[in-house]
């Protein structure tokens, strides 16, 4: 029933939401229907068409699940129990499709925006929001650039790029100093756009200074046909650890052509890893994930509350991706400013997020705190593949396993 | 990208230890790209277009080979399905769709095939959305040692396979009427029309080869790559640039212009990193074009 | 002066919608098929007039775009000069394949191969050079003053934009009118029959498509502006290139308001199409495929020419009852 819904057009999406409310609501209470406030419009704006279609797909899932949640739970309380209305959005993979739905929403007078996921996506919607001082709360979208323009309007729930690249190499120094400085040679290997590019200049930059060789930086197109010569290439290196920042499709075949070639460094470090801190990828080939090390978002393995919504994800036949729990917790973000605000006008709601504290929610950060609109709470985790699943090793209070490094030949 | 290689990695990189691995590698991928650019350069050799849905029906093969390992048939054995099947996808086609509505103007079979391209692009990704979607066949991450260098057993067969259908496809065309009937198209329209061979019916034929080459390129790909709705067009693209380094229309030129284009991808990925190694073939595509448009093995145009 | 009235009728009709239409939504729609229409004409001077089928037009769309760009962005120059730039700069690119290909006398499959070439080279580069930013892209800070071509108000860059539309439709008219044209037509109907009539048809080629590199490379620099944002993907992608040549083989290829026409219709139909489907990703595209070849097949000669066969039908079903009664 639930993953119908998400074949309904917005409007019919709208309506039976709205007719199923009414209906509850005037069989059970009619006189509470009566004083709850109007519902708040929210726009859930995500990729669901073109080449980001299952990223897009899997955030509008977190998100509506959210929803629904706060819904079932009362609504916005400060509000008359006010419910959230899901305006659904699909930026279809590109920049102008997603202007394109920040206008329709702005029409339709939505309180405030939550998605994107694409850091050129976020980029452009978020400035096209800024036009109309709508909030815009951006639930993947990792450039930096999106947050240091100095929009108002903008804010970002997760970590961004300089944040994780910082970490990641902190922590990599953090698990080869407790396994006795074993790795000193590192090889990178890197899908040529935004992320990955800037994720190699930045280790080439700061690596040597922590006490590591680069002895290549490979960068590679995406889509790559062949990882063999690459393969070939880390074979002749011979480097202690491999860095891979790919996307999915190229993090599986290079896993799997290492696999196939027999190549099996100290460890397979990865930041942002496509496949590597990914349910499907360790279910389809357990063999070619087992060891490897990410560090990505993630969720907070200590909180009931995101296991519990694991657990509801699975059962709809979803994996339990990044971009489920990145969105569910930015919905519930959006949520709590809507208490505090006590309002659908968008400048209480804008001050209400700048000024968020919230720590109700399941991702393995602190207490909210924005500074020009990014989340200072907010941090990566280390992850490693290790029996069939990915456990969290580091930061170790969020921790529910141990790294294992160097990997066995 | 903007970091000079190391001395180091130069010296690693120009031993033999690593360069023979780099040109079989080269070879094998090779194969496989030979194999698309065949079936592309068929249709060239007879229609004298170039079909810009080659790449969405290598696409629509690779679901077929995915879907068929789901009900338990595996890849090398739905060759025997698939391709009788997408020879008759692509009769169709041309016959029914591409033929009656492109007037017999060249420009205009050019933007029927585009349209096709678009509507099986866009309705795979409709009906599977952009999941990636992998077989995890037993065999894919068997290799065998060959002391230099360890190669997949899936990539083997695949060079085995182009081979046999390239021996396949020479024996149709040498030995059957049918065979026979294309090259006189190929070679006169207007005269093979005038000693009554059906020209309508030898096009859809051409084109129904081309399309059940893509789909034996299919089944080869599917064991050790991932299938999505774009999926085949990274293939495409090289092909290209073999059918025109081979020549338009010549057939052992797609052969070995898809061995030598995998053997150079291999070697300038070795040497220039993988983002400029694609320049490459691009470089070689267009300067190829301007200076021997009729290919290395072609006849004059 | 009589054979531009319907330009300008047409055009003023455009200019008075967001008088009358508040609603951005509509303006940003029309704004993005305006600039996808004049990108299209670009197209249509070489592929309709000239019949140079090319399969790779994002590499003008592409240059406008990030010449725009990075002239404000690395060089702080003014964005109204880089703007004229990126045209000039669209110019030269259409000069430099013009050149290439078109001394090599390569046609049909050939040209549209090649032009693909070009503009993947070029999108392959750009998301390896420094200067475009490399994978990040290049974007345009955000500075609502006129002085930055960029506005609050949606309604004055659809009116930047439709006048360079009307400026492409008068270029088109003039061409429709001159010797060039005539030129250029005899190249499209028979390119050897042209070259023994005298014409020196490589030249006409090259210079259609210097024209046509121009116009489309102002949609790309458009697209900077209004958007704030380029990368390799969206500046060269293949995207682009099917789009442009979409719009005036549907609306009516080598027609002076076939660009128009078909981007307002293939636009609409997108949006059409996913009202009616609702959330399914890709169908608006089947939609643009099967329009495609319904076109080719059934009116050669695009909507406009549809319309025409249309009428001409009419008016002779007209004169035949006439004839009867």
């Amino acid at each position: 029933m639930s993953t119908c819904k998400f074949q309904l057009s917005r409007r019919r999406f709208l309506t039976t939401t709205a007719a199923i409310a009414a209906a509850s609501g005037s069989l059970a209470m009619p006189s509470v229907l009566r004083a709850a406030g109007a519902p708040v419009k929210l726009g859930v704006l995500h990729p669901v068409s073109g080449a980001l279609s299952y990223s897009g797909t899997q955030g509008r899932l977190g998100a509506t699940m959210a929803i629904e949640e706060i819904n079932a739970a009362g609504g916005i309380k400060s509000l008359g129990g006010a419910k959230i209305d899901a305006v659904l959005g699909d930026a279809r993979s590109t920049p102008e499709g997603g202007t394109a739905e920040v206008e329709k929403m702005n029409s339709d007078g939505v309180a405030c925006i939550v998605g994107g996921y694409a850091s050129n996506i976020c980029l452009a919607t978020t400035q096209a929001a800024a036009r109309y001082d709508l909030p815009y709360v951006v639930d993947v979208g990792v450039a930096d650039g999106i947050v240091t323009r100095g929009l108002k309007n903008t804010f970002r729930f997760g970590p961004g790029f300089g944040v994780i690249a910082k970490t990641a190499l902190d922590n990599l120094v953090k698990i080869n100093d407790a396994a006795g400085k074993v790795a000193k040679t590192v090889m990178i290997v890197h899908e040529d756009s935004l992320f990955g590019s800037g994720l190699a200049k930045l280790l080439n930059a700061q690596l040597p200074s922590k006490g590591f060789q680069v002895l290549e930086t490979v960068s590679h197109p995406t889509p790559n046909r062949d990882f063999n010569t690459i393969v070939l290439k880390i074979k002749a290196q011979n480097p202690d650890i491999v860095i891979p920042a790919d996307y999915y499709n190229e993090y599986v075949l290079l896993a799997r052509t290492m696999l196939q070639q027999h190549v099996r460094p100290k460890a397979i470090y990865s930041v942002l890893g496509g496949a590597a801190s990914s349910y499907k990828f360790v279910k389809e080939f357990p063999d070619a994930a087992k060891g490897i090390m990410d560090c990505n978002h993630w969720f907070n393995p200590h909180s009931d509350k995101a296991l519990a919504l694991k657990k509801k994800v699975e059962a709809k036949g979803q994996f339990f991706t990044y971009e489920v729990y990145l969105n569910y917790s930015c919905v519930g973000l959006v949520a709590d400013a809507l208490e505090r605000a006590a309002s659908a006008d968008r400048a209480k709601i804008t001050a209400a997020l700048a000024s968020s504290t919230w720590s109700g929610h399941i991702m393995p950060y602190g207490p909210t705190k924005f500074v020009n609109g990014q989340n200072e709470g907010a941090a990566p985790c280390n992850t490693q593949v290790q029996d069939n699943d990915i456990k969290v090793i580091l930061p170790a209070e969020f921790a529910n396993g141990k790294a294992i490094f160097p990997m066995k030949a | 990208m903007c970091h000079p290689p190391l001395p180091a990695s130069i010296l690693v990189v120009l031993s033999p230890a690593i360069i023979i691995p780099a040109i079989l590698n080269g070879l094998l991928t090779g194969a496989v790209y030979a194999l698309v650019a065949l079936g592309l350069t068929l249709v060239y050799g007879v229609l004298h277009i170039i079909n810009f849905a080659h790449g969405a029906l290598l696409t629509a093969a690779m679901f077929a080979a995915f879907f068929a390992y789901q009900f338990g048939i595996d890849p090398y054995v739905a060759i025997f399905l698939l391709a009788p099947a997408f020879f008759a996808v692509g009769y169709a086609l041309q016959r029914l769709v591409i033929g009656p509505a492109a007037h017999g103007d060249d420009r205009n079979m050019l933007l029927v095939t585009l349209g096709i391209a678009v509507i099986i692009e866009n309705a795979l990704l409709y009906a599977f959305r952009a999941d990636t979607r992998t077989i995890d066949v037993p065999y894919a991450f068997q290799s065998i040692d060959f002391g230099f260098t360890f190669v997949a057993v899936p990539r083997l067969v695949g060079f085995a396979a182009v081979f046999a259908v390239a021996l396949v496809l020479w024996l149709i065309m040498t030995f059957t009427d049918t065979g026979k009937a294309i090259r006189a198209v190929a070679k006169e329209k207007v005269g093979a029309e005038l000693a009554g061979i059906d020209v309508a019916h030898v096009y859809a034929v051409t084109f129904g080869l081309g399309t059940a080459c893509v789909a034996i390129a299919a089944c080869l790909l599917v064991p050790t790559y991932y299938v999505n709705p774009s999926a085949g067009n990274a293939f495409v693209l090289v092909a290209f640039t073999i059918v025109v380094l081979g020549g338009m229309g010549s057939v052992p030129g797609a052969l070995i212009g898809g061995l030598v284009i995998g053997v150079v991808e291999s070697l300038s990925s070795l040497f220039f990193g993988d983002s400029l190694g694609q320049v490459g073939i691009f470089l070689i595509f267009i300067a190829m074009l301007l200076v021997r448009p009729s290919g290395l093995f072609g006849a004059r145009a | 002066m009589k054979a531009f009235t319907p330009i300008a009728v047409v055009v003023a009709l455009f200019a008075t919608v967001p008088l009358v239409v508040h609603s951005n939504v509509v303006l940003n729609f029309l704004v993005v098929a305006l600039m996808i229409a004049l990108a299209g004409q670009g197209w249509n001077i070489l592929g309709g007039y000239g019949g140079q089928y090319s399969f790779g037009h994002a590499a003008f769309f592409g240059t406008g775009a990030y010449v725009t760009a990075i002239l404000q962005v690395r060089y702080g120059v003014n964005a109204w000069v880089g703007f004229a730039i990126g045209i000039a700069a669209g110019a030269l690119v259409g000069a430099i394949i013009g050149a290439l290909t078109f001394r090599s006398g390569l046609r049909g499959s050939y040209f549209a191969l090649v032009t693909l070439a070009f503009a993947e080279v070029l999108r392959i580069s750009a998301s390896v050079a420094p200067i475009t930013g490399a994978g990040v892209g290049t974007l345009i800070k955000l500075d609502l003053r006129a002085q930055a071509f960029q506005f609050q108000s949606r309604a004055v860059f659809y009116w930047i934009i439709l006048a360079l539309v009307a400026l492409s439709l008068a270029i088109a008219k003039l061409i429709e009118r001159s010797r060039f044209g005539v030129w250029l037509v005899a190249v499209r109907e028979n390119e050897d029959a042209a070259q023994a009539l005298g014409i020196d048809v490589a030249t006409v080629k090259s210079a259609a498509m210097v024209i046509s590199g121009a116009i489309t490379a102002a949609a790309g620099c458009f697209y900077a502006q209004y958007f704030l944002f380029v990368d390799s993907g969206i500046a060269y992608g293949t995207w682009i290139s099917i789009e442009v040549l979409l719009t005036p083989i549907i609306g009516g290829v080598g027609t002076v308001f076939g660009p128009l026409f078909g981007a307002m219709v293939v636009k609409a139909l997108g949006e059409g199409a996913r009202l009616v489907t609702g959330d399914a990703p890709g169908l608006d595209l089947v939609v643009y495929g099967a329009v495609l070849i319904l076109v080719i097949a059934f009116t050669p000669r695009g909507l406009i020419g549809g319309l025409a066969q249309a009428r001409q039908w009419l008016m002779r079903r007209r004169g035949a009852e006439a004839h009867h009664g």
